[in-house]
C-alpha cells in the first residue's frame, strides 16, 4: 500500500483517515476495506524513509492529528513507480505443483486436484459477480478491478480445462 | 419421491452418437442428469466435448440412441416429432447462440407467434409480448425487423420468445456466444433475474463468467460429466477467495 498512499498525497497534504476514506471512495466495496491502522503504519514507514513528512496539528478537544505531505524525494518514488511497468501475474503457483507431482505420491489423483480447484474458482467467480452487481455503477475504477479479477479467473479456469483434456487423454 | 414433486427434467443413461465422415463422434455417453424444479444449472466444458448435443437431446431438437428422458415425471420416449413441437411451446422455451429469429416478421410478431401457436388469443399474446418486451428493455422496438438489432438485442428478443408460454424450463445454449462483453452480461443478468423468480434453467456455455450466474455448475468432458458442483459462494470465506483476487499487494 505505500505507493498508493504515496499517490494519494500527491494533490495535497492529508491525514491517515481522510487517505482511508480516498481510498475507498475512489476503489469502492471491490477493494478489501483498509484498516485504519494499516494505513497508520505504513504512513509512519513511509515517514521513516522520508517520503512524506508528518506535521501535527492541534485539535481542540481531541489529540493532536498528523497531516502528511509528500517530500521530493516521494515525489521522485512517485515518478519511478508510474515508469515501470509491473511484473506479469503468477503462473507457476502452489496448484501447479500439487498437480505435477501428484502422481508421484500416490496421495492425490490429477483430475480430483483439477476439480476441486475448479469449484474454488467458480464459486470466487460467483462471489465477484455478486460484487460487480451490488457496486455502484457509476465507479468505473471499481468495475474494472472486479472485471480483471474475473478475467485472471477465467483464464485460470480455461487452463484448468486444458490439463482436464490432456490428462483425460492419458488415462 | 411421493411427498416431493418429479424432477422438472430426469435424464438416465442419454448416448448420442455422431455417424459423419471420419470415425463415429460419441457426443454423449452415459449422462445421467436431474434438474429440480427451480433450479439454475449451467454446462461447461470446451468445445466439442458434446455440451450443445446433450442440450439438444434434453430439448428433443436431437434423439438419443439409448437412455430416457422425463419431463415433469412423464416419459418422453414415445413422442414424435410433433409432440416435441408442441412442447418445445409450452413445456421448454430455448434460446441458441445465433438467436434463431425469424428474419421477415417484426419483433412483435416474433414474440406473439409461439403465444398464438400455443392457443393464446390475439389479446392475450399482445400483453404477454408488451410485457415481456418491457422488462427486458425492448420497449418502442416491437416495429424493428430482427436485422436492424443488435446481438444483445437480437437476443433480448429470443429470451422473450422462448419465455412467452411460461415454459417450466428454459434451455440456454451458449446464448453469449456470438455476444460482445456488455451483451454477455446483460444476458447474465437477465438470466439471473428469471431465475430468482423461479425459472428453472439449464444453460451451456464455455464462458466461466456465465457459468457462475448458475447455482449449479456441471463440467462436460468427453461426453461425460466429471464433475457436479453446488456453488453455494464459500470462496470468500476461504484462504484466498475473493479477497485473495483482488488484493492489492504490497
Amino acid at each position: 500500500m505505500r505507493l498508493p498512499l504515496l499517490a494519494l498525497l500527491a494533490r495535497g497534504p492529508a491525514h491517515g483517515y481522510e487517505l482511508k476514506q480516498d481510498l475507498e471512495q475512489l476503489l469502492g466495496s471491490a477493494y478489501p476495506q483498509p484498516n485504519v491502522g494499516q494505513i497508520y503504519v505504513t504512513l509512519g514507514r513511509l515517514e521513516k524513509q522520508g517520503l512524506i513528512e508528518g506535521e501535527d496539528v492541534e485539535q481542540s478537544s481531541r489529540p493532536n492529528k498528523k497531516v502528511y505531505h509528500l517530500t521530493d524525494t516521494g515525489r521522485e518514488a512517485l515518478r519511478a513507480w508510474f515508469e515501470e511497468p509491473e511484473d506479469e501475474p503468477r503462473v507457476r503457483d502452489e496448484f501447479f505443483m500439487k498437480l505435477a507431482l501428484a502422481p508421484r505420491t500416490g496421495l492425490a489423483e490429477q483430475i480430483a486436484l483439477i476439480n476441486k480447484q475448479r469449484r474454488q474458482y467458480l464459486n470466487t467467480m460467483r462471489d465477484l459477480s455478486k460484487l460487480a452487481a451490488a457496486e455502484d455503477r457509476d465507479n468505473r475504477i471499481a468495475h474494472l478491478l472486479i472485471e480483471g479479477a474475473m478475467l485472471h479467473l477465467q483464464a485460470d479456469l480455461d487452463w484448468l480445462e486444458r490439463c482436464q483434456e490432456e490428462l483425460e487423454e492419458l488415462e | 419421491m411421493s411427498d416431493s414433486p418429479a424432477p422438472v427434467l430426469h435424464a438416465e443413461g442419454l448416448v448420442k452418437t455422431h455417424y459423419g465422415e471420419g470415425a463415429p463422434a460419441h457426443a454423449v455417453r452415459g449422462v445421467d442428469l436431474c434438474v429440480r424444479q427451480g433450479e439454475f444449472v449451467a454446462v461447461t466444458g470446451p468445445s466439442g466435448a458434446g455440451k450443445s448435443t446433450l442440450l439438444h437431446l434434453l430439448g428433443g431438437l436431437q434423439r438419443p440412441d439409448g437412455g430416457s428422458i422425463r419431463l415433469d415425471g412423464e416419459r418422453t420416449d414415445a413422442w414424435s416429432e410433433a409432440r416435441w413441437a408442441v412442447e418445445r411451446r409450452k413445456r421448454i422455451g430455448i434460446v441458441f447462440q445465433f438467436f434463431n429469429l425469424v428474419s421477415n416478421l417484426s419483433v412483435a410478431d416474433n414474440v406473439e407467434l409461439p403465444a398464438l401457436l400455443a392457443g393464446c388469443t390475439p389479446k392475450q399474446a399482445r400483453t404477454e409480448r408488451e410485457q415481456l418486451l418491457g422488462e427486458l428493455g425492448l420497449g418502442g422496438k416491437e416495429r424493428s425487423m430482427p436485422g436492424e438489432l443488435s446481438g444483445g438485442e437480437q437476443q433480448r428478443v429470443a429470451l422473450a420468445r422462448a419465455l412467452v408460454n411460461h415454459p417450466p424450463l428454459l434451455l440456454a445454449d451458449e446464448p453469449a456466444g456470438s455476444l460482445d462483453s456488455k451483451g454477455t452480461r446483460e444476458v447474465m443478468r437477465l438470466l439471473s433475474r428469471f431465475h430468482q423468480r423461479g425459472q428453472t434453467i439449464v444453460l451451456v456455455t464455455h464462458d466461466a463468467r456465465l457459468a457462475s450466474a448458475a447455482d449449479r455448475v456441471i463440467s462436460f468432458f468427453d461426453g461425460r460429466i466429471a464433475d457436479d458442483a453446488e456453488l453455494d459462494g464459500t470462496g470468500a470465506s476461504r484462504k484466498g477467495g475473493i479477497s485473495g483476487v483482488l488484493e492489492l499487494r504490497d
